[in-house]
């Protein structure tokens, strides 16, 4: 039922990922569940490494939508830019749809360089469960898929 | 004057890759207006309708714009400004 192709999507490329920082990411999901969770994975910039967990407030705290707050943002980004990091990975929670970008999340969709992690807690909620995860490139309102690999450890 | 500009990923196809850019300005507005005559297309990008945009961030000195006058707010030389486009989304 899941419509995995909309039309633009093609899968191409991977997201590698270790399994601490992908639990970690399923652990807030379900945590926040129903409200939406956010937050990023930095790494060093162009290294394509997500290694720092970051776990964020959504401002918005809704089911619904999400939100980095302002100030949170800013402080962020000065970290990042200090450790001459940059968002390996953007992720939030869908909690009641699929774990597929919505029009809103491709419309402000910002990091071109990011993979957009989403997570979808609809089916086992705050509870113990497999979930949706999956990753996207978002560029220019284009979608495009790509596998995930998890592993034990970054290379 | 001299107010330096931190520019985000996203823009800078604008400034031809800078990370930071010099711009001057007496409030938010003119420095805006003076990005725009040296990097034409970015005003577009922060300002819609006369207004920020909703998902725009700018912040001068730290203080988020919108609690420090918006476009009116001031700025002085020495001020530093960084821009960051919200990160936002959902299912809504």
């Amino acid at each position: 039922m899941r419509p995995r192709s909309w039309p633009g999507t093609r899968l191409a490329g991977v997201l590698t990922i270790d399994q601490a920082t992908y639990d970690a990411i399923v652990a807030h999901a379900k945590r926040d569940h129903p409200d939406e969770a956010c937050g990023i994975v930095a790494g060093p910039e162009g290294s394509d490494r997500p290694e720092r967990f970051v776990e964020m407030v959504n401002a918005a705290g809704s089911p619904t939508f999400y939100e980095f707050d302002s100030t949170d943002l800013l402080q962020l980004y000065k970290e990042m830019d200090a450790r001459d990091e940059e968002p390996v990975i953007v992720y939030h929670s869908h909690t009641a749809t699929e774990a597929y970008p919505s029009r809103t999340d491709i419309g402000l969709a910002s990091e071109p360089n990011a993979h957009y992690v989403l997570v979808s807690t609809r089916v086992h909620g705050n509870n113990e469960g497999p979930v949706e995860f999956r990753s996207y490139r978002i560029v220019d309102g284009e979608v495009t898929e790509e596998d995930v690999t998890v592993v034990s450890a970054l290379p | 004057m001299a107010i330096e500009v931190k520019i985000p990923t996203i823009l800078r196809t604008y400034t031809g890759g800078e990370k930071a850019v010099s711009a001057e300005g007496a409030t938010l507005s003119a420095l805006i207006d003076d990005l725009e005559a040296n990097h034409a297309g970015i005003k577009d990008r922060l300002i819609d309708n006369g207004d920020l945009r909703r998902f725009v961030n700018v912040y001068v000195n730290d203080e988020d714009v919108r609690f420090i006058g918006g476009l009116e707010a001031e700025l002085k030389d020495g001020d530093a400004v960084v821009i960051l486009p919200a990160v936002a989304g959902g299912a809504r």
